[in-house]
């Protein structure tokens, strides 16, 4: 576009969020203000002069970038597409009733090559041919052949262009020099010679092709293990040398010492054996979270185990809470410096189990004022229909029993 | 630093004294563990030897002839697993016990299936470390609560899960007890109480469950196991 070099022009784009096919006429539509439905009868229309409308549309569609802002929208307005292909395939009908002649012939195969053109071009967008030039630069054209990204599709296409042109060229052969009196057997057996000179070239070129290939794979390789390579550095610098750091700062303090290490324990053991759980939304998360924090609180260690999982709702979430103000109780009043939890989630209720071997206590003779145990859990548990359960004897340790029953409508 | 980490009762290592001293070997690739658990079961059992890699350990431990192996999970050149195999080919008699910071499961299992006789992870109590290892060594098997775990997980009943042998491929009711209670950080004698049954009883579910865990080949099992490699 040459006037692209006066300051603010409107550019003609294609419109990818608004297309049937390529999204030519409704870019064409905005950039002239009018009717994207006038636009695509127009090419229709000019469809039975000669397929112009194919061969301008095939034009158009290959000059034409798209927006830079736009992503491309999958979703075609399908429902458009058959009422004009009727359209077209009527004219082309009329047409061929009507008119004979080479010139009709010769402009669709035109049109054709053009379109088997396109589609080859498209095959590359400006991002890919840069990427292709930067990765080989002795032949970015081989890119297309062997880079990965979605091979079959870029397999189908090129080869559902290269049929097109193929078709295209062997037929104008065919019908602009008759007086040759080459028929459709010669031209294919042209072809023929044509593709095995091609298989020549391949097996002569292919030693390269291989290298290049592996170099690609190689240099994508290389990229994986150097973005791996980021992700455990920015793990050991943030956390791993800070928390040493902290240590050998507090090296006097046993237990804050221990702290540390056990909360960053935590960490990488979480980041090396449960991936994908930062997230607070499922419960064996959650339950982590949970220990995870009365550790740091407290300075004790939770020994955790869930068997199953399941997403976190309000109930589960209370769960959760009580099971939390569990562990809060036998850090501060047990005086041990484990305490476990286990919680398994069944098809019919998730149960959590707090223990310790600590002090114990006495429930019947439990303060009044002791809201932890009462409020926080025994009557969060029977606000969202569970139960919780205290066995405790002094000397012996306690164990709270969190039980949370699932309606069957619940995914458990 | 666990009072429960093996399933062991606080009072069995002390009784392990006045009994003809075990004879234990130790398998790790960190000296500074080898010789921070050499202290630690000092009193309990007789250190005859340790081994820092796996071809150290295998002629090592063929040649001292030990009661029990403690056998850390990583190491180079194949791991425990690869010292496991060899002496288990000329030495059936030899029982291993795993010792791992590890956590994960397909570590766990993947060891267990290929014979060791139980699992404990590094931060157990010396008390109870001497304890799974005369709980080894008499032939029953050791879960730590995280193992039990994996177990209960691993078994769970799923639609899409084919059981081609209920005997080795299910877990009966009281085994499922024993594991849950297992997970919850009872001691075996705790367990035994909660359920009214003996202690012996309680091995005999522990061993009948490390069985099942060894031979089955349930979906879940091979996949962990096979997640790194171990199969």
């Amino acid at each position: 576009m040459a006037q692209a070099a006066t300051a603010p022009v409107r550019r003609l784009y294609r419109d990818p969020a608004h297309r049937v096919l390529g999204g030519v006429a409704a870019g064409l539509a905005a950039h002239l203000g009018v009717p994207r439905l006038a636009v695509r009868f127009a090419f229709v229309l000019l469809l039975g002069v000669n397929g112009l409308g194919a061969l301008l549309y095939a034009a158009f569609w290959a000059v034409l970038p798209t927006p830079p802002t736009s992503a491309q929208s999958d979703r075609r307005d399908r429902r458009q597409l058959l009422p004009f292909l009727l359209l077209g395939a009527g004219i082309l009908l009329a047409q061929v009733l009507a008119v004979r002649g080479p010139g009709l012939v010769v402009g669709w195969l035109v049109a054709m090559i053009a379109v088997g053109a396109g589609i080859i071009w498209h095959l590359s967008d400006a991002q890919l041919r840069r990427r292709w030039t930067r990765q080989v630069p002795q032949a970015p054209w081989l890119g297309v052949v062997f880079d990965n990204t979605d091979r079959r599709a870029y397999l189908l296409r090129l080869i559902g262009g290269g049929t097109c042109v193929m078709v295209g060229v062997v037929g104008l052969v065919v019908v602009v020099s008759p007086e040759l009196r080459v028929g459709v057997t010669a031209s294919v057996e042209g072809l023929l010679f044509a593709l095995l000179g091609l298989a020549g070239v391949a097996l002569v070129t292919a030693p390269l092709l291989w290298r290049t290939f592996g170099q690609l794979r190689a240099e994508r390789e290389a990229r994986i293990r150097e973005q791996e390579r980021a992700e455990v550095a920015a793990i050991v610098h943030d956390q791993v040398l800070h928390t040493l750091a902290l240590i050998q700062r507090n090296a006097g303090d046993a237990r804050t010492v221990q702290r540390l290490a056990r909360v960053q324990e935590r960490s990488l053991r979480g980041w090396l054996y449960q991936p994908g759980t930062g997230a607070g939304d499922m419960l064996a998360a959650a339950v982590e979270q949970a220990c995870a924090e009365v550790e740091q609180a407290y300075a004790i260690v939770v020994e955790s185990v869930v068997v199953g999982d399941r997403a976190v709702d309000e109930n589960v979430a209370a769960l959760v809470l009580a099971a939390r103000e569990a562990m809060v109780n036998a850090a501060r009043h047990a005086k041990v410096e484990t305490v476990s939890l286990y919680a398994e989630v069944e098809s019919d209720a998730v149960s959590v189990f707090v223990r310790d071997r600590g002090a114990g206590f006495d429930p019947d003779q439990v303060d009044r004022d002791r809201q932890g145990v009462r409020g926080s859990i025994i009557g969060r548990m029977a606000r969202h229909g569970g139960t919780a359960e205290i066995r405790s004897e002094p000397g012996e340790g306690t164990e709270v029993r969190l039980r949370l029953p699932l309606t069957p409508a619940e995914p458990a | 630093m666990t009072a429960q980490g093996a399933g062991g009762g606080d009072g069995e290592g002390n009784e392990a004294m006045d009994e003809q001293r075990l004879r234990v070997f130790l398998v790790d690739d960190h000296a500074m563990f080898r010789a921070g658990v050499r202290a630690e079961l000092g009193t309990h059992v007789e250190v005859v030897g340790e081994a820092g890699t796996v071809a150290q350990a295998v002629s090592a431990i063929i040649a001292t002839g030990p009661d029990v192996v403690l056998l850390d999970v990583h190491m180079p050149d194949g791991g425990g697993r690869a010292v496991l195999e060899a002496v288990r080919r000329t030495h059936p008699q030899v029982r291993f016990l795993a010792l791992s910071v590890s956590d994960a499961a397909e570590d766990v299992i993947g060891l267990i299936r290929a014979g060791a006789r139980g699992y404990v992870t590094k931060t157990i109590s010396p008390g109870d470390l001497a304890a799974a290892v005369r709980r080894v060594a008499d032939g029953d098997a050791v879960f730590s609560p995280r193992l039990a775990g994996f177990v209960l997980d691993a078994f769970t009943a799923r639609p899409d899960a084919p059981v081609a042998d209920p005997e080795l491929d299910l877990l009966t009711n009281r085994e499922r007890e024993v594991l849950r209670l297992l997970a919850r950080g009872y001691a075996y004698k705790e367990i035994a109480k909660e359920l009214y049954i003996s202690i012996k009883t309680v091995e005999t579910h522990v061993s009948n469950v490390l069985r099942k865990l060894q031979m089955s080949n349930r979906y879940e099992l091979s996949r962990w196991a096979a997640d790194r490699r171990l199969v």
